[in-house]
């Protein structure tokens, strides 16, 4: 899932400064899930919002809602309404859900609730770590199901690097080598000799030439 | 201009070749650069130019090299991928060698994290045994990463690698050697020998995998120059191990500077002695002007001509 954090009180309440009336969206996906855009957590930051603008004397009035899944467009369109009354949005979106705010209400500023961190699990309650960098090539057949790409800091193809040390990495020692797991993991599965083969360098090509896309017609010729 | 690299000549007559490394300034002349080497000059037979080590901005690896090889020097450049992709390494490479450089180590490269510009965005487009075959390739057949020829002459530089033996499970570390040599590394610098009954245990496994023979290996060494410097290297630099004896003859000793000199001395002379080592390496880090007395010492004096 798309794991997210809150972002500083401080800074959301610089960025909404001016409006009068507030619509705080929650969104019952990934944000929800991860415990930081929920409707319990909307309802919190519209409170403290409150608070925080009454004390310097000026008012600002919330209306607090939720969506099933800020990225569907149908979902969306059911805050239609209630947009209209406000005149502007804070989202508990991931920053896809915040783009299709956006989208769909042209005339009306949307503010980001949440920095959108990456896309990961819990591996311990509470704890998240990132697995997947959405590169759109996977190769985890090769590599014992652990992502180089994601959880090596380098993200080399070929590793593991001089900078290994008792099974870590030396940019965080609280952070495992992902090849020594890699090797650990394939020679338990008994398929070492898949580390045998160089790996080319990877090809970037789909995924920097603008917004990826899947399902429709795309001209790739150039022209 | 030189046409073929001087180091790779020396490798494959059989000398036991001597390499230092110099580190670039933080700042836009080359006068300390020209200091060290002329402090180095006749005693190594080439000095290897660090790429911005551990993340730190300092003047081009590629530009000191020039500098260098002008004061008489035969270079030895470091590319690492944590800086620039697949274009500007190649594009960078066909300026070197335009340059006069002939030989080459490639690196992944420190993580930025370390350096002095925590926030960079790392780019790591290519490790190290991916810069090696596409290094090679530009050589031979004389075409791009993209399969596109080079056009007029190409560049064959003698393509080195590296390899830490203190890092991970030995099987591990000889095993990516391999991927190394296999991916097309003509030469080979270690991470800093002080542990040398694991270093002869590398080189047993090197040796049984007949590495030794297909790409010629030069032991890193670095002398210690107090007590501080080596229980620094020991506590905070990833994959280095200090043996507790050799950080108690630094300890012991009324002048630690001149044990550590006597130290590497001693290793020196232990590296000759096994099988495989082709040369040594010497990282007098911050501390280039005492190479020559090592090299002395070392009984390398003088070097072969060039």
């Amino acid at each position: 899932m798309i794991v997210a954090e809150a972002k500083p009180f401080a800074e959301v309440a610089g960025m909404i400064g001016g409006c009068r009336r507030l619509l705080v969206v929650a969104c019952a996906g990934c944000t929800a899930v991860c415990g930081v855009g929920g409707v319990r957590q909307a309802g919190e930051l519209a409170a403290a919002l409150r608070i925080h603008f009454r004390l310097k004397g000026l008012e600002l009035e919330t209306e607090v809602t939720g969506v099933t899944r800020q990225c569907e467009p149908e979902f969306v369109g059911e805050l239609a309404e209630a947009v209209a009354r406000c005149g502007a949005v804070l989202s508990f979106g991931c920053g896809v859900g915040v783009q299709f705010v956006a989208d769909r209400f042209a005339g009306v500023p949307v503010f980001p609730a949440l920095n959108t961190r990456f896309a990961g699990g819990f591996t311990v309650s509470g704890a998240w770590e990132e697995r997947c960098r959405l590169c759109g090539d996977c190769q985890l057949h090769l590599t014992g199901g652990i992502c180089p790409l994601t959880r090596c800091a380098k993200g080399i193809l070929n590793g593991p690097c001089g900078g290994v040390q008792d099974g870590r990495c030396e940019v965080g020692w609280d952070v495992p080598c992902a090849w020594m797991l890699i090797h650990e993991r394939l020679a338990a599965l008994g398929r070492t000799e898949l580390l045998r083969p160089i790996r080319p360098p990877r090809n970037w090509a789909h995924t920097s030439a603008g917004p990826r896309r899947q399902g429709v017609s795309t001209d790739d010729s150039g022209k | 201009m030189t046409l073929e690299s001087n180091l790779a000549r020396l490798l494959r007559e059989g000398h036991f070749a001597v390499t230092a490394e110099v580190g670039p300034p933080k700042g836009a002349s080359a006068d300390p650069l020209l200091q060290k080497a002329a402090a180095l000059k006749g005693y190594v037979d080439a000095v290897n130019v660090t790429d911005c080590q551990t993340a730190v901005v300092r003047l081009s690896s590629i530009a000191a090299a020039v500098h260098l090889k002008a004061a008489g020097l035969e270079p030895v450049v470091q590319m690492t991928g944590r800086d620039r992709n697949r274009i500007a390494i190649q594009s960078d490479l066909l300026g070197a060698y335009s340059l006069g450089v002939r030989n080459l180590l490639c690196l992944t490269g420190d993580h930025q994290r370390f350096g002095n510009h925590p926030e960079a965005r790392g780019v790591f487009d290519l490790d190290s045994i991916q810069m090696v075959a596409m290094v090679r390739r530009l050589g031979d057949p004389g075409e791009f990463l993209c399969g596109e020829p080079i056009r007029g002459e190409r560049p064959r530089f003698f393509v080195g690698a590296v390899e830490n033996p203190f890092a991970g499970p030995l099987e591990m570390r000889v095993r990516r050697l391999e991927k190394k040599i296999e991916a097309g590394a003509e030469f080979i610098q270690t991470q800093c020998v002080f542990d040398l009954e694991r270093f002869r245990r590398f080189m047993a496994m090197v040796r049984e995998h007949g590495l030794h023979r297909r790409g010629r290996i030069l032991a890193g060494v670095t002398p210690l120059k107090s007590v501080r410097m080596a229980r620094f290297m020991r506590d905070q630099v990833a994959g280095i191990t200090i043996p507790d004896e050799v950080l108690a003859r630094l300890e012991n000793a009324a002048d630690p500077a001149a044990a550590g000199v006597s130290l590497c001395v001693e290793q020196i002379s232990e590296l000759r002695k096994i099988e495989g080592v082709a040369g040594v390496h010497i990282m007098a880090i911050a501390w280039e002007q005492i190479v020559p007395e090592i090299v002395r010492r070392a009984g390398l004096y003088p070097r072969p001509a060039q």
